[in-house]
């Protein structure tokens, strides 16, 4: 793959700036995040990580008086051009509290399917086992796949809830927190499976724990506020690099815990 | 700043491996003294006071053990315990040097040394100082004074190759100084080895402060 290839694939943003009206949430943010890579977002409370990792998908556009600047482009092409639709079908998304529907499990992962417009009972069955045989819950719920998806463990409602993600077969996995609800062992879990799906999918993901984004990603992005609270990108490089020798000095005093 | 605790630990590791460097470095000066005198007791001394170097290091790598697993060090402060950990190793083995030395200095016993020791002790001094210098760059974050102490491996080296050659006269001279010959061209060696050590600490030293891994030998 070229250059040109590379950059036209994956997610990237090019000068992005957000507005929570007047508010400057996010300065100018320039990055090239690798397909089929997990990236990590790292960076105190308020810094505009989830805001970042939201542009992606434009979740912010519910946020009524949000206006943005500059770029964010998804293989190339500007995620302000899209259909919501199609870019949220390609852009996937897991929350920090598993969100699954009040519906039973296999309706859950169907859902997706459905709206874009898988009708056929037996494919859809298809679709739902390959989803949940993804998201390492096959095996857990296969017996009784009518049961409701609130009654699963915390950390299989969070794997439901990636299961669903897939089923649509998006492109991007974006994780804002997504096991800091759960409980070792369930985290665990979550974090080898963000590791069998990179080969798949490009992972970002939001974390407050710094040893979860050094075990789990490959790139990680520091982000930190400046003097208008405005979020800025302060250093972006491999986790092996920022967690071994951060550039910034910046980076340095948070990861190694002497910020503020 | 915050992480008092952890910074507390930071410092106490480091002091433990300024304080055992301190006693390798009395060892070494002696162990070169009491082959001068030929003080058996003196060495023998310094034979046994090397288990309590090892124990000394054993503390050590323990503390370092202890502070990845509890306080999950990142960046400077990773590469800081990796560096303590190899640089303790180093410093043990400098101890094993200045015990290897007392050692030959009591397998000559009694005999009285074939030529008065000009450049043996004139290495010790050299490969010590560059030890005590060496530790110090490494409390002070110096990096350029590392790279400065590397250099003087060379001269240490040098006189390491001119005792050896001395050394050979010795044993063309008269064969039953051969036994004696070999023996101080063993000290000589291990004086040697300290300087390649202590290089070693030099390399781990500007690993610590710029993340850079260099080979100085």
């Amino acid at each position: 793959m070229n250059k040109l290839e590379t950059e036209a694939k994956g997610m990237s943003t090019r000068n992005y700036s957000l507005f929570y009206g007047g508010f400057k949430a996010l300065n100018r943010i320039s990055i090239q995040i690798p397909s089929n890579r997990i990236t990590a977002f790292i960076g105190p409370s308020g810094c505009g990580k989830s805001s970042f990792l939201r542009s992606f998908n434009r979740m912010n556009d519910l946020i009524p008086g949000v206006t943005t600047e500059g770029e964010v482009c998804i293989d190339g092409r500007n995620v302000a051009d899209e259909d919501v639709v199609q870019l949220r079908k390609k852009v996937g998304m897991v929350f920090q509290r598993p969100n699954p529907f009040p519906k039973s499990v296999f309706e859950n992962v169907a859902y997706g399917p459905k709206l874009h417009g898988v009708k056929n009972r037996s494919d859809l069955a298809v679709v739902v086992e390959k989803s949940l045989k993804r998201a390492a819950l096959w095996d857990e719920v296969k017996d009784d796949l009518h049961k409701s998806g609130m009654s699963l463990s915390g950390g299989q409602q969070q794997r439901l809830c990636i299961a669903r993600a897939i089923a649509v077969e998006p492109e991007v996995i974006l994780m804002d927190e997504p096991a800091s609800a759960l409980d070792p062992v369930a985290t665990l879990k979550i974090e080898e499976l963000m590791n069998e799906l990179k080969a798949n999918y490009t992972i970002a993901i939001v974390t407050h724990n710094m040893q979860q984004a050094a075990r789990v990603s490959d790139y990680t992005a520091f982000m930190l506020t400046d003097e208008n609270r405005a979020g800025n990108l302060i250093e972006f490089g491999t986790t092996k690099q920022i967690f071994t020798t951060p550039s910034d000095t910046r980076t340095e005093d948070y990861i190694t815990g002497r910020f503020g | 700043m915050t992480r008092e605790i952890f910074n507390k630990e930071l410092r106490e590791v480091k002091d433990k491996l300024f304080q055992v460097t301190g006693d390798v470095r009395r060892n070494l000066k002696l162990s070169v003294r009491y082959l001068e005198k030929r003080d058996m007791t003196g060495a023998k001394m310094i034979v046994e006071s090397d288990e309590i170097i090892n124990l000394k290091v054993l503390e050590i790598e323990d503390l370092c053990l202890s502070i990845i697993a509890t306080q999950q060090p990142v960046a400077s402060d990773l590469r800081l315990l990796f560096s303590i950990l190899q640089i303790s190793t180093e410093i043990e083995r400098i101890g094993d040097y200045a015990k290897g030395i007392a050692r030959i200095s009591l397998k000559i016993g009694s005999e009285s040394l074939i030529k008065p020791l000009i450049d043996i002790p004139g290495m010790e001094q050299l490969a010590g100082q560059m030890l005590s210098d060496a530790i110090t760059a490494f409390i002070e974050d110096n990096a350029v004074a590392a790279e400065s102490i590397s250099r003087r491996d060379a001269r240490i080296d040098a006189m390491y190759n001119q005792v050896h050659r001395e050394l050979l006269t010795f044993v063309m001279e008269k064969r039953s100084n051969i036994n004696q010959t070999i023996m101080l061209d063993w000290i000589a060696h291990n004086l040697e080895r300290v300087g390649d050590r202590v290089t070693n600490i030099c390399e781990r030293i500007i690993f610590t402060v710029t993340g850079n891994s260099v080979d100085l030998n």
